[in-house]
């Protein structure tokens, strides 16, 4: 990010932390696509090998980990550095975590593909999961970049995020209440999209990340918020 | 709204400055040393000086007690206040005000007598005491502050450079104590120290804190972040930043601050 330290090593070290994380971002970015197609085309086999591919997430975060506990007791970084290493393995954690919710979906979608297709269910899921990957793919890339500004940018899209939540929620809420016999599947598909709701969090928590390892400070303003309106009786 | 917790104190809660250099130019001769350096030493804190090799943080730490006063061609411009009174004034007993604003140096330096005479000499020469009794009080409670009583206790007749280099550090703080200054200087006082003899110094010093008021010359990142609350980093004869420490080593304002403490000057 900043120059070259005097001690070539440290600098090899920072980078192959960053390429690590982004290695992992890749990932967790192709386990949500894929859990999305999963669910969309009904594709148990692309569902299995999402959950299978979950493995590795799981390993990199580890050698993260591993990594930076190394890092902070040989080479006791400072400032901005140590924003560098702190930040990494928060998002390595949150990478982690929203692998975890594809795979959940994953999941939740092979036990969906037992009844009967619910379209229009499915079309809702398929709009929030398309917006929460393209703001993941934004973050990501903003990581790359140390672009703040771009990180901001998706910041603030959360709300987005949570307005059509609210929505699919409601609508979800509709036909289980015409048709009782989509009980079972509205809920899965509730938790699915609650997962991705999630997600979306998540990629806000990559974006204060970001600025707090350049910056060293958050966002100024406070987040815009959803309407909570799911949360109040109808 | 999220609740945010507001762990920077609002800069009205820092304590007053109880030594200040204002507009601080040193000259050796003709080559200027310090330029223009502002800087305050806050009361019962300690306050870190960093940088690289002939930045001029000894030449700052020298001024707080006008030890450049002894160095042939040495010249100071500016001031240096001490509560308020700039120590350069004409009225101002350089003896006095290096009773009242000691110093430890980088090598332990106790002088050949005893342990006990070591910590006894500047109270017998400022007239401290007014009996062998109140003496070996002063002795025993200034050993104590400096952590060094328990192991000295049973020799204090014993020749000071007979000790450690921990311990003979630690004797020269006691020295320093004795005379009950209310600032005490510090010029890189480890760097002869092993990590054990170091971190009871650091422990020290930050002990110390409660009732003096310490500035710190070190070359060591590491000790400024832990026993400092306040840092100044100095290049080239500037102080270019001044902070509390928690800032300066998480989010300095400086590139130049930040490429020092990150390991990137070049
Ligand atoms: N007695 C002296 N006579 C002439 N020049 C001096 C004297 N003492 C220091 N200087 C010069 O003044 C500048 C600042 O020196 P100073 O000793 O204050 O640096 P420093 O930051 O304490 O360095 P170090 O970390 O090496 O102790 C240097 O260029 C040095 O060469
Ligand atoms: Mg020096």
């Amino acid at each position: 990010m900043a120059n070259e330290h005097l001690f070539k090593r440290f600098d090899e070290e920072l980078s192959r932390l960053d390429s690590r994380i982004s290695e992992m971002g890749g990932l967790a970015e192709s386990q949500l696509a894929r859990s999305l197609q999963a669910i969309r085309e009904r594709d148990s086999g692309l569902a299995e090998s999402v959950i299978a591919a979950d493995v590795r997430i799981d390993a990199i975060e580890k050698d993260i980990q591993e990594h930076v506990l190394q890092m902070l007791a040989l080479r006791q970084p400072m400032a901005i550095d140590l924003r560098q290493i702190l930040s990494a393995v928060k998002m390595a954690t949150t990478l982690e975590r929203i692998a975890d919710y594809a795979k959940n979906n994953a999941k939740r979608s092979l036990v969906l593909m037992q009844g009967a297709a619910l379209p229009r269910a499915i079309g809702g899921i398929d709009r929030i999961g398309r917006l929460v990957q393209s703001l993941l793919t934004d973050v990501l890339d903003a990581f790359a970049k140390n672009d703040v500004a771009a990180a901001e940018a998706v910041w603030k899209r959360d709300e987005e995020i949570d307005d059509v939540y609210n929505g699919l929620f409601r609508e979800l809420l509709t036909y289980m209440m015409e048709d009782p016999r989509t009980i079972t599947a509205g809920t899965h598909l509730m938790f699915m999209s609650k997962n991705i709701e999630r997600i979306g969090d998540h990629v806000t928590n990559i974006a204060e990340l970001i600025a707090f390892r350049v910056t060293g400070t958050s966002f100024a303003s406070d987040r815009p918020k959803g309407s909570g309106a799911i949360y109040r009786p109808a | 709204m999220p609740t945010v917790l507001n762990i920077v104190s609002p800069m009205d809660a820092l304590p007053p400055p109880k030594m200040e250099g204002v507009d601080v130019k040193v000259f050796y001769g003709a080559k200027q040393a310090l330029f223009d350096v502002s800087l305050p030493v806050r009361n019962r804190s300690v306050t870190a000086m960093i940088g690289p090799s002939g930045c001029g943080k000894s030449t700052f730490l020298r001024c707080l007690n006008r030890m450049n006063d002894v160095i042939l061609g040495a010249r100071v411009e500016g001031a240096i206040t001490l509560d308020g009174q700039n120590v350069y004034d004409k009225t101002v007993d350089v003896v006095q005000l290096r009773a009242r604003v000691g110093m430890v140096f980088q090598k332990p330096n106790p002088f050949p007598k005893s342990i006990y005479d070591n910590v006894a000499y500047g109270p017998r020469i400022h007239g401290l005491s007014a009996n062998k009794a109140e003496l070996d009080g002063i002795v025993e409670t200034s050993l104590k502050k400096a952590g060094l009583w328990k192991e000295v206790a049973d020799r204090l007749d014993q020749p000071g450079t007979g000790l450690s280099g921990g311990q003979q550090q630690r004797l020269c703080i006691a020295r320093a104590i004795a005379v009950s200054p209310e600032v005490i200087l510090m010029d890189e006082p480890c760097s002869a120290l092993d990590p054990i003899a170091t971190a009871i110094i650091e422990e020290l010093i930050d002990e110390l804190r409660q009732n003096f008021t310490i500035a710190i010359v070190t070359h060591s990142m590491q000790q400024a972040a832990r026993v400092s609350q306040y840092t100044a980093f100095f290049h080239l004869g500037y102080l270019v930043e001044y902070g509390e420490t928690r800032q300066i080593f998480t989010n300095p304002k400086e590139a130049r601050t930040q490429a020092y403490i990150t390991g990137r000057f070049g």
